[in-house]
C-alpha cells in the first residue's frame, strides 16, 4: 500500500464527453442484421475536430475552475492515454500551453492502456505528496479505437477526466492510500504501427479484468483493515455494462454503491478516461464524509486501487463547472455513416 | 481376437486453461486415468494413441505421439502417435487402440487434448475451418457453425419448424451438465432463455451453439485376460467402426442425411450383434440441436423431420427412450476439439457402471458414443456394454 508523506487529495475535477452517441443497435444493424446483443446502449463519438489534447484541454479546465487556483500554479501536466494524436510529439505540451500552465511545469504523456490516466493519478500523488510540487494534474482521455465490425467497436468511445491532485488540506476529497499490481497479460494490445488493437476475446475477462482488479481491490481492502461495506461508493474501470457489475458483486459492493459512477451503460468504454469519469461522477453527488472506493484496469496488464474521502469544499466547487448529468444530457445520436467518415473508417480513392 | 475393455479413465476439467500448457492437461488426465485402474503399472503400457484436432495448426507439433509419450515417461520402444479427423480425432485414436488390443497389445492407453485458449479468435477459426473442404468450402470462409446453421436453415424450411423447437436440446445438455464436476456450463437454462439469446449464425444463437474449451481426457484399454482381473464393472469396447462422407455438403446427395453417422452407427452395432434399439443411452456430436437431430435420425432412432418433436416430449433427458448429452454434451460439458470423444466414452463409461449421479439412465447396460469430425465427413462409432 503506498500513502505519500504528506497527506494529498483531489483539490479540483472536471469531465468531458462528446456531445455525439452512437448507438450499440445502429453498430448491430449494420454488421450483425441486427441480430447480435448489444454489451451497452449507445457510446460517445468523438466529433470531427475532437481528440485526445482537445479533450483533455476541456475536463482540465473544467478540474482548474472547480480548484480555483492559476494555472501556473500547476507542477506538472500529465496526460494518460492510449489514443494520444502523435506517437512522437507530447499531447502534455499543447495541452499545458493552452491551459496557460507552461513553460516552468513538467509535462508528460503516459501509456498503460486504459489505465494510462490513474498511473498519472499516482505519480501526481507522489509528486504533491513529496512536497516537490504543490499542485499536479492528471488526465485520462482517449478516442479509443475499435476495428470496423469487431466486437469492441460497440463500446470504443470517447472521454476525458482531469484531475488536481494537491495538499490534502485544500481538498474536496482526501486519496488516503492507494496501491498497484500488474502482470505481464497480453490480453489486448496494439503494435505502434497499428491501427486497431487486437484482442484475446474471452481471454481479457478472468485472466485480466477480473483477475487484476480483485487483486488490488481486495489487497487494498485488507490493507486499510477496511471491507466493501465500509464505502459509500465505489467505482471501477468499464469496458461494457457488465463487467464493473459482476466485480463489484464478487468484491462485496452492491448496485447501489456503483449505480452514480457506472456509466458504460450509456456512454461505452471511454478506455484511460473510464474509471476516472465514473469518480467525476460520484464527486458530482457525494457528501462530505462519504468514502469512495476506485480500481482501475489497464490491459497489459495491472490495476490502481484508491480509497478516497470526500470533505466540505466539495458542496462549493462542484458547482463551479459542468457536472458529468450535464454532459451525458446534451446527447446528439449520429448514425454509422456519419461515424463512420468522421472516424476515418472510409477509404477515399 | 481378444475383447476389448476400458479399465481406467480419467479427464481434465474443460474449461480455460488459460495457467496451464497442453503437457500439463494430458499429464492430469493421464494420471487420473492410472489412478482409476490400480492393476495396471505404466510400463505395461503397450502402445500411445493421441487424438487432437488442432495440434499441427495451432501447437505448431506434428509429433504429438512422440512428444507426449516423452511427457508421460512410457516406454520409447511403443508406438506412440496421433490420429487426426478433426473433431472426430479422439474417437479415433480409441478405434486405433481397440485394433491394437485385439491384435496383442496388452494395454493402450489413448489420449484426447486441445488447448486453444492461448490463440486469438481467427487463428482458432481457421483451425476448425480446416475440417471442411479446403479448396471448395473453407478457402471462401464458411465455417462449420455458418454450415450447421444453413442445414439447421433447410431442415426447418423442409419440415416446418421454427427455431424454438431446437430449444430442447441446449436445455437438456444444461440440465444434466449441473451435475458433471468437470462440465464448462453448470447452470441450467430455460426456454425463455433461449428464445431471447443473441444470434451467432442465424438460426442458431448463443444457446444453441457449443463452446470451444481446453481438456485433456484419457482411457486405459485393455484384453480379456487383463480385464479379468478387474475389480469393478466391466465395460467392454462390443464394436467399433469408422465411416467417411464427402467434407463438402454440396457433394453430398442429401445435406440432411449424415450417411457416415449412419453408417458407421450402424457398422458398430452390427459388430456388437445389437440393434439401434438396443441403445439405452447414447453421446452424439452435438454442439448444436441440429446437430444432435441429424445424427439421431441419420442413425435411425426418429424418423427424419421428428426428432426435435420427440426432444420436445423428453426424449433425450436421462429418462427418456434416447437420452444423449448426460453429462452436458458439447453445448454444457464443452467443446473440447480432439478430446471431445475421448470425453463422451468416459461419460459413457461412467453410466454404464453406475456412476452418473442425478443423470443416472436407469439400469444402463448399453451405450453408443459417436465422434463426428467437421460435419460428418469423419464418422466413428463405439457401442460399450457393461458385462454382468
Amino acid at each position: 500500500m503506498m500513502k505519500p508523506q504528506h497527506p494529498v487529495g483531489i483539490v479540483g475535477y472536471g469531465a468531458y464527453i462528446p456531445r455525439y452517441r452512437i448507438a450499440a443497435r445502429e453498430i448491430a444493424r449494420v454488421w450483425t442484421d441486427g441480430q447480435s446483443g448489444t454489451p451497452i446502449e449507445a457510446k460517445s463519438v468523438p466529433g470531427p475536430d475532437e481528440d485526445t489534447i482537445t479533450m483533455s484541454i476541456e475536463a482540465a479546465r473544467n478540474a482548474l475552475a472547480r480548484a480555483a487556483i492559476p494555472a501556473t500554479a500547476l507542477g506538472a501536466v500529465w496526460i494518460g492515454s492510449e489514443s494520444h494524436p502523435y506517437s512522437v510529439k507530447p499531447s502534455g505540451t499543447v495541452v499545458a500551453d493552452a491551459l496557460g500552465a507552461g513553460p516552468w511545469v513538467s509535462a508528460a504523456d503516459w501509456e498503460f492502456a486504459c489505465k494510462a490516466g490513474s498511473e498519472a493519478l499516482t505519480a501526481a500523488m507522489a509528486l504533491v505528496g513529496s512536497g516537490m510540487q504543490r499542485y499536479a494534474l492528471a488526465v485520462g482521455a482517449d478516442t479509443a479505437q475499435g476495428r470496423p465490425g469487431d466486437a469492441l467497436e460497440y463500446t470504443a468511445s470517447a472521454g476525458a477526466a482531469a484531475l488536481i491532485v494537491g495538499p490534502a488540506s485544500e481538498a474536496l476529497a482526501t486519496i488516503d492510500a492507494t496501491l498497484s499490481y500488474v502482470t505481464d497479460t497480453p490480453d489486448f494490445y496494439r503494435r505502434a504501427d497499428r491501427p486497431y488493437p487486437v484482442h484475446g476475446n474471452r481471454f481479457t475477462g478472468e485472466p485480466a479484468y477480473f483477475h487484476q482488479i480483485q487483486s488490488a481491490a481486495t489487497e487494498l481492502l485488507r490493507h486499510l483493515n477496511r471491507t466493501a461495506a465500509d464505502f459509500t461508493y465505489a467505482v471501477f474501470h468499464q469496458p461494457n455494462a457488465k463487467f464493473p457489475q459482476a466485480v463489484a458483486k464478487r468484491l462485496g459492493f452492491t448496485d447501489k454503491q456503483i449505480a452514480p459512477g457506472l456509466l458504460s451503460p450509456q456512454i461505452g468504454n471511454t478506455y484511460s478516461g473510464a474509471a476516472l469519469l465514473g469518480l467525476c461522477a460520484i464527486l458530482d453527488v457525494a457528501q462530505p464524509g462519504e468514502t469512495i472506493f476506485m480500481t482501475t484496469y489497464g490491459s497489459g496488464a495491472g490495476s490502481d486501487a484508491y480509497a478516497l474521502t470526500v470533505t466540505e469544499a466539495v458542496l462549493e466547487r462542484r458547482e463551479r463547472a459542468p457536472l458529468v448529468a450535464a454532459y451525458l444530457q446534451r446527447a446528439v445520436m449520429i448514425d454509422y455513416a456519419i461515424y463512420a467518415k468522421w472516424r476515418g473508417k472510409l477509404v477515399m480513392g | 481376437m481378444t475383447n476389448v475393455y476400458i479399465a481406467g479413465i480419467g479427464a481434465t476439467a474443460v474449461g480455460e486453461h488459460y495457467r496451464r500448457g497442453l503437457a500439463d492437461l494430458v499429464s492430469e488426465a493421464a494420471r487420473a486415468a492410472l489412478a482409476s485402474a490400480p492393476e495396471i503399472a505404466p510400463h505395461q503400457i503397450g502402445a500411445l494413441y493421441v487424438g487432437s484436432a488442432f495440434s499441427e495448426e495451432l501447437y505448431g507439433q506434428s509429433q504429438a505421439g512422440a512428444y507426449l509419450a516423452s511427457i508421460l515417461g512410457l516406454s520409447p520402444s511403443i508406438p506412440a502417435y496421433r490420429v487426426e479427423a478433426a473433431g472426430a480425432s479422439g474417437a479415433l485414436a480409441l478405434y486405433q487402440a481397440v485394433q491394437a488390443v485385439q491384435n496383442g497389445v496388452a494395454v493402450a492407453l489413448v489420449i484426447g487434448v486441445d488447448k486453444v485458449t492461448d490463440h486469438l479468435e481467427d487463428e482458432i477459426e481457421a483451425a476448425q475451418a480446416m475440417a471442411a473442404d479446403s479448396t471448395e468450402e473453407a478457402l471462401h470462409g464458411v465455417t462449420l457453425t455458418a454450415q450447421w446453421a444453413m442445414l439447421m436453415r433447410r431442415y426447418m424450411h423442409e419440415y416446418g419448424y421454427t427455431a424454438d423447437a431446437f430449444a430442447p436440446f441446449p436445455i437438456n445438455a444444461h440440465a444434466n451438465g449441473v451435475h458433471n464436476p468437470l462440465a464448462l456450463y453448470r447452470f441450467a437454462i430455460d426456454a425463455n432463455k433461449y428464445r431471447k439469446a443473441a444470434q451467432i449464425a442465424s438460426p442458431l444463437n448463443m444457446l444453441d451453439c457449443s463452446t470451444l474449451a481446453d481438456g485433456a481426457a484419457a482411457l486405459i484399454v485393455v484384453g480379456e485376460q487383463i480385464a479379468r482381473e478387474l475389480d469393478r464393472p466391466r465395460i467392454r469396447i462390443a464394436g467399433s467402426a469408422v465411416a467417411t462422407d464427402h467434407p463438402a455438403l454440396h457433394r453430398r446427395r442429401n445435406p440432411l442425411d449424415l450417411s457416415a453417422a449412419r453408417a458407421s452407427a450402424h457398422i458398430a452395432l452390427g459388430r456388437a450383434h445389437l440393434g439401434v434399439g438396443d441403445v439405452q443411452v447414447w453421446e452424439l456430436t452435438d454442439p448444436h440441436g441440429i446437430a444432435a437431430t441429424l445424427a439421431l435420425e441419420a442413425i435411425g432412432c426418429y424418423e427424419p423431420g421428428t426428432a426435435p418433436r420427440y426432444a420436445a416430449e423428453g426424449a433425450i433427458t436421462p429418462t427418456g427412450k434416447t437420452p444423449i448429452a448426460t453429462f452436458g454434451g458439447y453445448k454444457a460439458r464443452g467443446d473440447v476439439g480432439g478430446a471431445s470423444g475421448v470425453y463422451q466414452v468416459i461419460e459413457l463409461t461412467r453410466q454404464l457402471s453406475g456412476q452418473a449421479g442425478p443423470t443416472q439412465v436407469s439400469n444402463a447396460r448399453i451405450g453408443l458414443s459417436q465422434s463426428l469430425g467437421g460435419i460428418g465427413a469423419t464418422a466413428v462409432s463405439h457401442v460399450l456394454i457393461r458385462e454382468s
